[in-house]
């Protein structure tokens, strides 16, 4: 096993951090972080409940390791609230109920933030083609796309 | 508590240039990283155990996407996002785009690559039909320097590749396609998007002067037979006779008598080569669309 002094910046902060080989992305953030707003659910790439942004880009973070992120940015959910103000998709999820146990919001809320930084005014097979890789077992996903739709017709500010 | 352990322990290698890295491969009990869906989901079920992990993603050009006039270089680490939203591979390489754009979700593309795609050489990869219809050539580093192999000679069964113990995939080739190119992919899985393909469908039409119809075709296929299936039977009768609705048909018909699927979770064997059949249909009569279409 090898260890690896790697700096990184998450949401916006500069971390040094010494993370093993073997470690994910995901386990940082959660064990070395505690942000665990990002959640851990299938460890394989399927559920997208651990999804992130690195560099802008949506990945699963149980897929990424903590090594690999060396030089880079990543937001979490925790990133997407500005000065104690949230997000405009995170009020709209409020908003439109769209969310019931939790576990599959922070994963929704950065995929649909990557989804509307790509393109603003996606259409609704637009959303759930960026959300299939996020699995909800309890909402349902009416709501959640309904939340995405009204912030992109500009019924909040994302 | 994690509900699953994550992974076994391992030496991580940062590689920034291909000296050295045959070496570790040879010796070291080592795997490739690129962008880790397959490898990582691998050894956390226990498929591979490696001491060490080497990360060649950062080698000069393997994340690069090159266009010149013999055509397309893609490094072996680009990700299925650069391929599928990159314009020049969307106009000359629709078939390519498109496999890319169809495997799994959006973050995995964001990390999936081709050449990992193609190195895992699972039966269902969906990049390899597009690949084997557009006759792509590999080309691997050694530790005596680069060689080529044409994608057909690639993929030995399920897993299994032509690559050495101490060789590793740098990019994949494709050759200049004759202007007004057609093509597409077209996948069948048991929902809409997302899934791993029942039926993978990669058609490749040009207009060609040599063949005695005026067009070649090349069509290839995934998920029905260990590797990438050509056809040559369909795409000689479509050299051969012109590609009008009967001939697809009877094109779609060989394809079908092509395929060697077998039962598995997915879908039965009988689904699967009726449903050959179905897409070659829709993928032919859409190549033959758009070669109309660009006619005119």
């Amino acid at each position: 096993m090898s260890v690896h002094p790697i700096a990184v910046t998450i949401n916006g902060k500069a971390e040094y951090l010494e993370v093993p080989a073997h470690m994910t992305l995901l386990q940082m953030l959660r064990d070395r972080l505690a942000l665990t707003g990002t959640k851990n659910g299938c460890e394989a790439g399927e559920c997208g409940a651990c999804t992130v942004l690195l560099d802008g880009q949506p990945v699963n973070s149980c897929l990424v390791l903590a090594v690999e992120v060396d030089g880079r940015q990543v937001v979490t959910v925790e990133g997407l609230a500005q000065d104690g103000t949230l997000s405009g998709l995170q009020q709209a999820f409020i908003e439109h109920n769209a969310v019931q146990c939790g576990f599959c919001t922070p994963g929704m809320l950065i995929s649909s933030q990557a989804l509307l930084a790509r393109n603003p005014s996606p259409d609704e097979d637009a959303i759930k083609e960026a959300l299939l890789g996020n699995l909800c077992r309890c909402t349902g996903y009416g709501r959640i796309i309904q939340a995405i739709q009204d912030v992109a017709r500009g019924g909040g500010a994302s | 508590m994690l509900a699953r352990p994550g992974l076994p322990q391992f030496e991580y290698v940062r590689a920034t240039t291909s000296v050295g890295v045959h070496d570790l491969l040879s010796t070291a009990n080592a795997r490739l990283l690129m962008g880790g869906t397959d490898l990582f989901t691998q050894m956390r079920d226990g498929v591979w155990r490696p001491r060490v992990v080497v990360d060649v993603k950062h080698i000069p050009g393997m994340q690069d996407i090159t266009m010149d006039p013999g055509g397309l270089t893609v490094g072996a680490a680009v990700t299925m996002n650069q391929l599928a939203r990159h314009p020049a591979v969307q106009r000359l390489y629709p078939a390519l785009a498109q496999a890319a754009s169809s495997v799994g979700s959006f973050q995995l593309r964001n990390r999936a690559t081709l050449g990992g795609n193609l190195c895992n050489a699972s039966p269902c990869a969906d990049t390899a039909p597009a690949v084997a219809a557009l006759e792509a050539i590999l080309v691997l580093s050694g530790p005596a320097g680069q060689r080529e192999t044409p994608f057909y000679d690639f993929v030995l069964g399920p897993g299994r590749t032509v690559v050495g113990t101490d060789e590793f995939l740098i990019g994949i080739r494709f050759p200049a396609q004759p202007a007004g190119s057609a093509g597409c992919y077209l996948k069948l899985g048991r929902s809409r998007m997302g899934d791993l393909s029942v039926v993978g469908v990669a058609v490749v039409a040009f207009r060609d002067l040599a063949a005695r119809s005026g067009y070649r075709f090349r069509l290839a296929l995934g998920s029905v037979a260990p590797v990438a299936l050509r056809v040559p039977a369909a795409e000689s009768l479509l050299a051969a006779e012109p590609p009008h609705e009967t001939n697809l048909a009877a094109a779609a018909d060989l394809a079908m008598h092509a395929a060697v699927p077998i039962s598995d979770v997915r879908a039965t064997a009988i689904y699967q080569t009726l449903m050959v059949r179905t897409l070659t249909l829709r993928a032919l009569e859409s190549a033959w669309a758009q070669l109309q279409g660009a006619g005119r």
